[in-house]
């Protein structure tokens, strides 16, 4: 998929869609007869079946769940014992010295401010090529603490729903990209930050800094609306951040690789993922070559890596091999 | 065109059509709702700001109210290099002043103990704007007697022991201490016959003096006087003993509003 398509997909658009028998590689067309053929056979049943008893991994998931604690928890104690180690908050920071500032909070008060300081473009610099070699929504799944309690908070809603006490109002995804839109020009006219009043990313990252406050009822309210009425909402739909992020994902050669050859099509990784639209492409004959790359609003947060039972989905860094 | 054929009939949808129909449109019309929710709790932010609910002190070198709160990042690298913890960061309640930081002069003031405006320095943004370098450009606000009939001097009472009210725990720099650390005021052994404190732990020289009331030496009394100098940290309203206190930061006041 080119990078343009995947980026439109990212802001809302249709994800791919099966391809015409002239899209496909003949390595492509190959692998996807084989599977054709195994259709229904009974040693294909019983490959499911061999995988369903398996033990899944949480290896990536715990991985960044380490992560997500870790690095809010520095800058915790960081100023607690006043070690100077990462001063600030996930907005803005020092690390050992060295301006970093969150994109989209630059951004926002780039735009509303209409002045530029050189500090303040080092820091936006810096965090734009950390996150291009880490892949971009990367931050969302390994940073981004609100993240965390969303995942958490999901697995409450997905019980609920097993037992049909709620249901999953999905939304459009072209909601974040308007809201991106309306963030943007809100701050440009009225001369406010406006989004940062409600970023739960700000708001609880001060809160672990330097005490909690009113502001986290605003992040529980979302999270209440996450359990009871839509998946992971704010994530999915509405977080600004996420569209600035995945925008410099778009580029990045970390992403995840998906490869055709040993895919059963069972859709495990479609029902985990933040963001199913990426992994349209693991569908039964929708990959028109033999390895395929997971779009930019992929956060790379591995769960499918986790569970996909035949490794097909894996970490990839685009252009290290040719480098080896 | 010979053949003119009649437009093909309107095809009845089928009863999926017309239920994905509905099912598209519900979920327009919620992302819609939660759409506007969202903008709407953002910009309800709005109301705290234009109805200055909270007008705050803001630490040294902030710029004008508006770009302040614009520029401001939100991170409270400010807050982690002020010494005697002068700044606070401000709440849901102060709408787009959430996450900006804010001093309770009354509380902690600004003692100016780390000498070279750290806060300044460590500002990402500008907000806290990197063209001052000393505390004596500094303009926060100004001092003012504002209840005169309950200042001390004025009373010609002195003051001794603890200078504030059980449980206050604001800090301040004295030189005979110890020049590098801040210690609470309640520890400080005061003894003096007539209260001027205001002009005594004053950081900044010569912006505020306590002037003798009367020529008469057996007549104590005294008043404090504020001149141009004042930058409105604070540390007088902190220190006075009064509760509330005589003298106050009028924020953001400048000399030439006078």
């Amino acid at each position: 998929m080119g990078m343009l398509k995947s980026v439109k997909t990212m802001l809302g658009g249709d994800p791919v869609r099966k391809p015409n028998k002239k899209q496909y590689t003949p390595a492509a067309r190959n692998i996807h007869a084989i599977h054709h053929d195994l259709r229904g056979k009974p040693d294909r049943v019983a490959a499911i079946r061999a995988e369903r008893d398996m033990t899944r991994s949480n290896k990536w998931r715990n991985w960044r769940w380490a992560s997500i604690i870790i690095i809010n928890l520095l800058f915790v104690v960081s100023y607690q014992l006043d070690i100077q180690l990462v001063e600030g908050a996930l907005t803005a920071s020092r690390v050992i010295g060295f301006h970093f500032a969150d994109l989209n909070s630059a951004l926002q008060v780039m735009l509303a401010f209409k002045v530029i300081l050189i500090n303040l473009v080092i820091g936006t610099v810096t965090v734009f090529i950390l996150w291009w070699l880490l892949g971009g929504r990367t931050f969302c799944s390994w940073v981004c603490p609100y993240h965390l309690l969303s995942e958490w908070t999901e697995k409450i809603h997905l019980k609920l729903a097993e037992n049909n006490m709620v249901r999953d109002f999905a939304m459009s995804r072209y909601t974040r990209t308007v809201l991106y839109g309306v963030f943007a020009l809100l701050a440009l006219i009225s001369g406010y930050t406006v989004f940062e009043a409600i970023s739960p990313v700000g708001i609880l990252s001060r809160a672990l800094i330097y005490g909690p406050g009113l502001a986290l009822i605003w992040v529980g309210a979302l999270l209440l609306y996450e359990v009871f009425f839509t998946r992971r909402a704010w994530c999915r739909y509405i977080c600004p951040i996420g569209i600035t992020y995945g925008f410099v994902g778009a580029i990045s050669p970390v992403h995840i690789k998906y490869t055709l050859d040993d895919c059963l099509h069972e859709g495990d990784c479609r029902n985990i993922c933040l963001v199913p639209h990426v992994l349209e492409v693991t569908k039964k004959a929708y990959a028109q070559d033999v390895t395929e790359t997971i779009g930019p609003d992929c956060t790379r947060c591995g769960m499918c890596v986790d569970i996909c039972p035949t490794k097909s989905l894996t970490f990839d860094i685009k252009g290290l091999n040719k480098l080896l | 065109m010979a053949e003119n054929p009649e437009p093909p009939p309107q095809k009845a949808l089928s009863k999926s059509q017309l239920r994905n129909r509905r099912k598209a449109r519900r979920t327009f019309l919620r992302s819609l709702g939660v759409g506007i929710g969202v903008t709407g709790a953002a910009i309800l932010g709005f109301f705290p700001v234009i109805k200055k609910w909270a007008e705050r002190l803001r630490p040294p070198g902030a710029i004008e109210e508006k770009d302040f709160l614009a520029a401001c990042i939100k991170c409270g690298q400010c807050v982690q290099v002020c010494p005697v913890k002068a700044i606070e960061l401000g709440d849901l309640d102060e709408g787009f002043g959430v996450g900006v930081p804010y001093i309770v002069a009354r509380d902690q003031a600004c003692d100016f103990s780390c000498d070279a405006v750290q806060c300044v320095l460590a500002c990402p943004t500008g907000a806290l704007t990197h063209e001052i370098s000393t505390k004596e450009e500094v303009r926060m606000g100004l001092a003012r007697l504002a209840r005169p009939n309950a200042c001390l001097a004025r009373r010609g009472e002195g003051i001794k022991g603890k200078i504030r009210e059980a449980g206050f725990t604001g800090k301040l720099r004295y030189m005979d201490v110890d020049r590098w650390k801040p210690i609470p005021v309640q520890d400080y052994p005061y003894d003096l016959d007539l209260c001027d404190l205001c002009a005594r732990e004053c950081p900044i020289e010569g912006a505020i003096t306590v002037e003798r009331l009367h020529i008469d030496l057996s007549d104590l009394r005294g008043s404090p006087a504020i001149f141009d100098k004042c930058v409105g940290c604070g540390v007088c309203e902190m220190v006075c003993p009064v509760d509330p206190p005589a003298i106050v930061v009028d924020i953001r006041k400048t000399w030439e509003q006078l």
